[in-house]
């Protein structure tokens, strides 16, 4: 939809260029640009199976992309120029690039043989290389910001749904990332525990946190985005504020989505509703 | 007689020690270089298994023993007692492994690599402590028919307990004491074995339902 950015753009975090994922002979996200600047939150919307995931999996480099390529901070990920050719750059490379990056998948990825402190403290201490007596105030810090200090000791199979995430979040956030991805962050949670997940996550966006966040949750996502992306069928249909694109969508595939989304999340359940009136 | 068979089950033990640190190491670092999909690697990786898993253990040790000779290398009894059981252990235990890895979610890789690790650091630091725990029953299960099978090595004269029951009954033709003891004093080393190996499930599984 957009113009290609323009890739010296200076304040852009994250950039997609032309990005093209294919899984056998389906082209999962076709010919996407997007742009995220310093700090700004951008979320991606669409029906499943239209590429949100994908995308997002794109600028982690969890997916190699087909053709088309990320930047974080000006910095290609994934490849490198050598001697004027593009290679593809080394496990090393990627993972130094990743430490910037935090990622909060849909289903936690606590990792289940440690605590929740030993799970936050893990990148500083294995990654980063911080000694345990800097890492552990910092673990618990961000466990405190969560609402989790008192679950520390706690290993994820004894928290809820809510809690572990939570949890991941903190486990990001330790290693200090200057960009979070959150991949349909509460899709796997029950419905009264999302709220908490959310919360945490609105205190990130008001700290300051570039976040790119590919959601369901239309409410969160006009509260707390910049900008919001609509995605169908691999590509980026349509793109703008939130206010405009969710009260006055002009193109008719995000009228058709939000028709069939904001219906069913704003109502529930309308008993009454149906009563017919004479 | 007891002295004798004991002087050889102190052996048997070495050959079963030496056999399972060399065939754990084997099938750790082959199942983790499986696992960095290189494919000429794990060809070899793939070849290496079928072929020592596919030839008897006995063959094997003849191999090592008296064919090694031919081409200059001449190992002792038991030093070719635990490459044999090495090599082929370590067969196994890249399955083994290979299959506690796999068990472990791809989500646990990722959020690793997430936080910046390279694969490698996140199948050390991540993955295998979490597949340690899954492969721990068919690893007890491999050292105590590792402890058994070591008998195979009387073949190749390592002077272990069932060659010594042997050798005993040769000089003395007390048949059934030597071997009922022999098989006692198999037992008496075996059952700790299963013990050990529940004992570190429990230890691990800490934390877990």
């Amino acid at each position: 939809m957009s113009d290609p950015p323009r890739e010296d753009e200076p304040s852009a975090l994250v950039q997609a260029v032309g990005l093209t994922k294919r899984f056998g002979d389906a082209d999962v996200v076709k010919d996407v640009n997007l742009s995220l600047r310093i700090g700004e939150k951008v979320a991606i919307i669409g029906p499943s199976g239209s590429g949100k995931t994908t995308l997002l999996r794109c600028v982690a480099h969890l997916e190699r992309p087909t053709s088309g390529y990320v930047t974080i901070g000006g910095e290609r990920i994934g490849d490198k120029l050598v001697n004027g050719r593009w290679r593809e750059m080394s496990d090393r490379e990627i993972a130094r690039i990743r430490t910037g990056i935090g990622m909060v998948f849909q289903r936690f990825n606590l990792f289940p043989h440690l605590t929740a402190l030993e799970n936050v403290m893990l990148g500083p201490t294995r990654v980063l290389k911080h000694s345990r007596a800097e890492a552990e105030p910092l673990a618990r810090e961000l466990l405190r910001k969560v609402g989790l200090a008192h679950k520390a000791a706690d290993y994820p199979e004894r928290l809820s749904g809510g809690q572990q995430q939570r949890v991941a979040i903190a486990r990001s956030l330790a290693m200090r990332p200057r960009l979070m991805l959150f991949d349909e962050a509460t899709s796997a949670l029950d419905p009264e525990l999302i709220g908490e997940v959310l919360n945490v996550m609105r205190d990130l966006a008001r700290e300051g946190m570039t976040m790119l966040i590919v959601t369901h949750e239309m409410q969160f996502a006009e509260d707390v985005a910049d900008r919001v992306v609509f995605m169908d069928h691999g590509r980026v249909v349509d793109e703008g504020p939130p206010h405009e694109l969710f009260h006055a969508p002009s193109h008719p595939r995000t009228q058709a989505f939000l028709h069939a989304v904001v219906d069913r999340q704003a109502m529930p359940e309308p008993p009454m509703a149906e009563t017919p009136t004479s | 007689m007891l002295p004798v068979l004991l002087f050889g089950a102190v052996t048997t033990l070495e050959i079963t020690a030496g056999g399972f640190v060399m065939a754990t190491l084997i099938g750790l670092v082959l199942a983790v270089l499986q696992r960095l999909n290189w494919r000429p690697l794990r060809f070899a990786i793939a070849i290496y298994v079928d072929v020592f898993r596919a030839v008897p253990v006995l063959t094997q040790l003849f191999i090592i023993y008296f064919g090694l000779t031919e081409i200059g290398i001449r190992l002792d009894p038991l030093p070719s007692a635990i490459v044999g059981f090495g090599i082929n252990g370590g067969a196994y235990l890249t399955e083994v492994f290979r299959a506690g890895i796999e068990s472990i979610h791809q989500g646990q890789m990722e959020a690793a690599q997430m936080l910046g690790m390279t694969r490698l650091a996140a199948l050390r630091i991540v993955i295998l402590p979490q597949a340690v725990r899954v492969v721990l029953p068919p690893l007890g299960n491999f050292v105590i028919g590792l402890l058994k099978d070591t008998a195979l090595a009387s073949a190749v004269a390592a002077p272990e307990l069932m060659f010594r029951a042997r050798t005993l009954v040769d000089k003395t033709f007390l048949a059934t004491q030597i071997f009922i003891t022999t098989g006692a004093i198999y037992l008496v080393m075996s059952l700790p074995l299963g013990y050990l190996t529940r004992q570190a499930e429990a230890r691990l599984s800490r934390g877990r339902p």
